[in-house]
């Protein structure tokens, strides 16, 4: 089989070209944010900038950043750039408490979204005669409606599953012979595993390639479900403050996702001076749409770390490559697909009587990420049995995963016995780092 | 009368108990009964000692949680069966136990029950009608106290 894009003019184009286009597109969508969203407006404006002193993309550096803390600010409507009866979708982050940001889409914003997503695909070696299993959850989350219509446009078969219900998703894959697999990676591990409990091989199934993303996973992982799916897996890349996943995709030489250049142009900078770094840098990452309606955002600081390629690529495509990241700028977790930002949790321990004392401790064990939370007791809720204890460790447990979506195992422990390192407690122990 | 208890919490990790124990002894504190509840990560050590305020401020002062809880004391007649008529003299009253744990008594004549329960009052009036002889601070302690 040889060498396939969805969209062979765009993601082989040559740089000239290419930058000829992201120009042109840029100069457009300064000017349609600038008169439509007030909001960014007045940053331009505090910067010194106008729309007509951005000739192209070498001017993208004058523009003022954005961040998620902005969003937050305008929620719902502020970035919004379209009237409201031009959209026809809005999706959500999965963040909770405050840190929801809701993007809004027309047909065109849907439209550009799911062809990247459809590029991943086709990257991925499917065409219209694939059966794409997408178990991403549906509905306000990115994950399953954007592999969905990538699917679509592709011409595959779709088996619209979203997450959970294993049994179930084993019994369509293996009846209706899916060959690609779309969804977390800790739950294509999940899977993996589930199969060989019931007793299949994996080359019982007719799988032959994943695309795998919202969430960090390592080498070691990729390896591990490639060998118990029996199939090629492939990264993806996205968020949904840019539209959702299929901002960038691996191809078959798996070294760094292409960026889909022509909607979405990417930056490294130094996250404490905002400087744009040169390319090989390891920095935040910084994404301007392109042509985007809706909700077009300029200069967005994903928090992301990573490192910008822009050597050639042996597959052919052009488009620049970003690396795995490689952490957050901010003190953000991303546990089994869901953002969690350490404050949720000392909300929820500062509204239930315990002083802020905790730490967070994330781990991976076989493949799924797991969440436990040390909290330090104090003399006022002290019981002598264990059965209140036990009870307390519970209602702890359930008022988190009432905020974070996730289950974390809760542990009191004595007051002081968390480490402090100059006075302040170590909040955070991610040990899946350590693996790679 | 209820005797006094001190509660410990202790992390289930190696050098946890030991910890606690050489500071009382350090401390010069005579331990007459001792209890502990354990689960995976952490358990809580009963203690009934010859100074609770002592002890208490002892242990306080070392960062280690503890409360002082009031337990009801019983002698146990040295025959079979009786634990459990204790025990049934309180299910009939609806006295809910919530642990028990059992004891030498200082002159080393008999058995002693330490009990937790919601109502100490309660407990002691029952058990006392029934013809169970409640124990004192300073029966436990004996002499040495």
């Amino acid at each position: 089989m040889g060498q396939r894009y969805f969209n062979k003019e765009i993601e082989t184009m040559s740089r000239d070209e290419l930058s000829a286009l992201q120009s042109e597109k840029l100069k457009k969508q300064v000017r349609h944010v600038y008169d439509n969203v007030p909001y960014y407006r007045d940053l331009m404006d505090k910067k010194g900038v106008k729309p007509e002193d951005i000739g192209g993309i070498e001017d993208l550096h004058k523009l003022p950043f954005i961040s998620k803390s902005d969003l937050r600010e305008t929620y719902p409507y502020g970035m919004l750039a379209v009237h409201l009866s031009d959209c026809v979708r809005i999706q959500s982050t999965s963040g909770t408490t405050g840190k929801r940001v809701i993007a809004y889409y027309t047909q065109h914003d849907i439209d550009l979204w799911e062809e990247c997503c459809a590029r991943a695909i086709v990257a991925a070696g499917g065409s219209k005669d694939d059966v794409v299993q997408v178990c991403y959850g549906y509905g306000l989350f990115t994950g399953g409606p954007g592999l969905n219509g990538g699917s679509h446009k592709v011409g595959s078969l779709t088996l619209p599953m979203s997450s959970g219900n294993t049994d179930r998703q084993i019994q369509f894959m293996m009846d209706l012979k899916a060959t690609i697999l779309c969804c977390t990676p800790s739950y294509a591990a999940y899977i993996g595993e589930s199969l060989k409990e019931k007793g299949y091989k994996p080359e019982d199934n007719s799988l032959k390639a994943g695309i795998f993303g919202a969430e960090p996973w390592t080498e070691e992982m990729r390896r591990d479900i490639e060998k118990s799916l029996g199939i090629k897996a492939y990264d993806i890349y996205g968020l949904t403050e840019t539209s959702g996943p299929g901002v960038a995709f691996e191809c078959a030489e798996q070294k760094g996702m292409h960026i889909n250049e022509d909607h979405f142009l990417a930056e490294i900078i130094d996250p404490d001076t905002g400087e744009v770094l040169p390319d090989g840098e390891k920095g935040e990452l910084v994404f301007t749409s392109l042509d985007k309606e809706a909700f077009p955002l300029l200069r967005y600081r994903t928090r992301d770390i990573c490192v910008l390629k822009r050597e050639r690529c042996s597959c052919g495509r052009t488009h620049v490559r970003m690396s795995k990241p490689m952490g957050r700028s901010d003190d953000m977790l991303i546990i089994r697909g869901v953002n969690v930002f350490p404050s949720q949790i000392e909300t929820v321990l500062i509204n239930e009587g315990y002083a802020p004392n905790y730490r967070i401790e994330v781990d991976r064990v076989n493949n799924s990420d797991t969440l436990e939370v040390f909290v330090e007791l104090s003399p006022e809720n002290f019981t002598d049995t264990v059965g209140a204890i036990t009870a307390m460790e519970k209602k702890l447990s359930a008022s988190i995963t009432g905020i974070l979506g996730i289950h974390p195992v809760v542990h009191l422990v004595p007051p002081k016995s968390i480490a402090r390192s100059e006075g302040k407690a170590v909040r955070v122990v991610d040990r899946r780092k350590l693996h790679d | 009368m209820a005797i006094k208890q001190l509660s410990v919490f202790v992390e289930n990790k190696r050098g946890g108990l030991v910890a606690i124990t050489d500071l009382l002894a350090g401390h010069g504190i005579d331990m007459s009964a001792l209890s502990i509840a354990d689960t995976q990560d952490f358990g809580i050590l009963r203690l009934i000692v010859n100074d609770t305020e002592k002890a208490k401020d002892a242990l306080t002062a070392n960062g280690i949680l503890v409360k002082v809880t009031e337990v009801v004391g019983i002698e146990i007649p040295d025959k079979p069966g009786e634990l459990s008529r204790a025990l049934s003299v309180l299910d009939a009253e609806g006295i809910n136990v919530e642990y028990l744990y059992a004891f030498i008594s200082a002159s080393g004549t008999g058995a002693y029950v330490a009990l937790r329960v919601e109502d100490n009052v309660a407990a002691e009036s029952a058990l006392t009608s029934a013809g169970f002889r409640t124990v004192t601070e300073k029966d436990v302690r004996g002499n040495k106290g």
